[in-house]
């Protein structure tokens, strides 16, 4: 059950482009159209469901002071800590260098219609913030995992709302000032508000 | 920094834009811990930019830029540890901030160290200026006071309305929609 929880609070309450800001650039850049939003939001889903867990395994058995002593007893005062960014972005790039080269050959199709998203996801925020976050949060790997999924669905979901709303707004009159990034941060607001109904919800 | 500016012209490093700004006081950190980045990163990977094979260049990037913000982040848990516990996570996502590697990427690459420091000197305070003013205005009306001094009180104003929505992200989203909107009509930007 918790395992659960953990997904549906990445998912509304602590969604990743409301709570945290997270992400941020790609979800205002790529939102102009619903079918580019779904394919970086898939991808996103995608490589956020493996890093994290992936980043767990390397936080709990390198990097945690004291970690090493499955190598030997007397590593135990080694404090890696100190190597987190570099080691999470080097897994992270890497990681989405291998999701880009097993859906290329598994389906060429969703390889197409991702086609730029996938190695731009290697800087979203979003990735680098869930495995930070999942770090102070003292999550087992199956709850990383989770909150891995979690996280990149409600990712997914913001990104698609958002273009949805966008398309239709191209008929609207705004005012010129207002016109692009202005009303989509004003629109964000609004989300967000609709969001925070979310507050409080447990299976 | 303002015709081009990174937050309202470019729509980059929007995410810690937003995360911090709920004070002034994280939010001077992070914008002097952003400038010192994007400075040091411009100028490291300006001296090497002949050197990096076009391939593997982001990969490159991001390892000089993952070692200043470890750098920067070390420095604060040593220097100001309460600092550090209130930017938490948002310090090492300076790595994946859109402008450092947008800058990087588009200007250090092809020019000479010089320029790229001003550059990035520009690109760093025009990121500044815009979140010190949306933290300006969310510790104004979302806490009622500036640098944690409780102004409204001391101008004898007792029953001042804090605004909770302030407080909370989306007070962000929409004292920066409006920022952008007012920075916008006096620029003249209209995007299509």
């Amino acid at each position: 059950m918790e395992v659960f929880n953990i997904a549906l609070r990445g998912i509304f309450i602590d969604n990743m482009i409301f709570a945290y800001y997270l992400g941020m650039c790609s979800f205002l850049a790529v939102s102009k159209k619903v079918e580019t939003a779904f394919g970086l939001g898939l991808a996103v889903v995608f490589v956020l469901t493996l890093t994290v867990p992936v980043n767990w395994l390397l936080q709990e058995y390198v990097l945690k002071e004291g970690a090493l002593t499955w190598i030997d007893g007397s590593f135990e005062s080694i404090d890696l800590t100190f190597l987190q960014f570099i080691m999470f972005i080097a897994v992270i790039a890497s990681m989405v260098q291998l999701v880009e080269m097993i859906i290329e050959k598994l389906s060429p199709a969703l390889y197409g219609s991702l086609g730029i998203f996938l190695p731009l996801i290697a800087v979203n925020c979003a990735i680098l913030g869930s495995s930070l976050f999942m770090v102070q949060k003292d999550y087992n790997i199956i709850e990383a995992a989770s909150y891995g999924f979690g996280s990149g669905f409600g990712f997914f979901l913001a990104i698609i709302a958002l273009a949805a709303i966008r398309e239709k707004l191209k008929y609207s009159m705004v005012p010129s000032g207002l016109k692009g990034l202005g009303i989509t941060m004003l629109i964000t607001g609004l989300m967000g508000l609709a969001f925070k109904a979310f507050i409080g919800i447990a299976l | 920094m303002s015709d081009d500016n990174p937050i309202t012209i470019q729509v980059l490093g929007i995410c810690s834009a937003l995360a911090v700004t709920v004070k002034l006081e994280p939010t001077l950190v992070m914008s002097i811990a952003v400038v010192f980045v994007i400075v040091f990163a411009n100028l490291i990977i300006s001296l090497m930019r002949n050197l990096i094979p076009g391939r593997i260049r982001i990969i490159v990037q991001l390892a000089v830029v993952a070692t200043l913000v470890t750098l920067v982040s070390e420095f604060l848990k040593a220097y100001s540890y309460d600092m550090y516990k209130v930017l938490g996570a948002y310090v090492g996502l300076i790595i994946t901030n859109c402008i450092v590697m947008g800058r990087l990427e588009a200007f250090a690459m092809a020019n000479k160290p010089y320029d790229s420091i001003l550059d990035g000197l520009g690109s760093g305070f025009g990121y500044a200026w815009i979140i010190l003013t949306v933290a300006f205005f969310r510790e104004l009306l979302g806490s009622g006071s500036i640098f944690d001094f409780k102004i409204f009180e001391a101008i004898g104003w007792t029953t001042f309305p804090t605004n909770g929505l302030m407080v909370d992200s989306i007070g962000a989203f929409v004292v920066l929609g409006i920022l952008i909107w007012i920075q916008r009509s006096k620029s003249g930007y209209v995007e299509h």
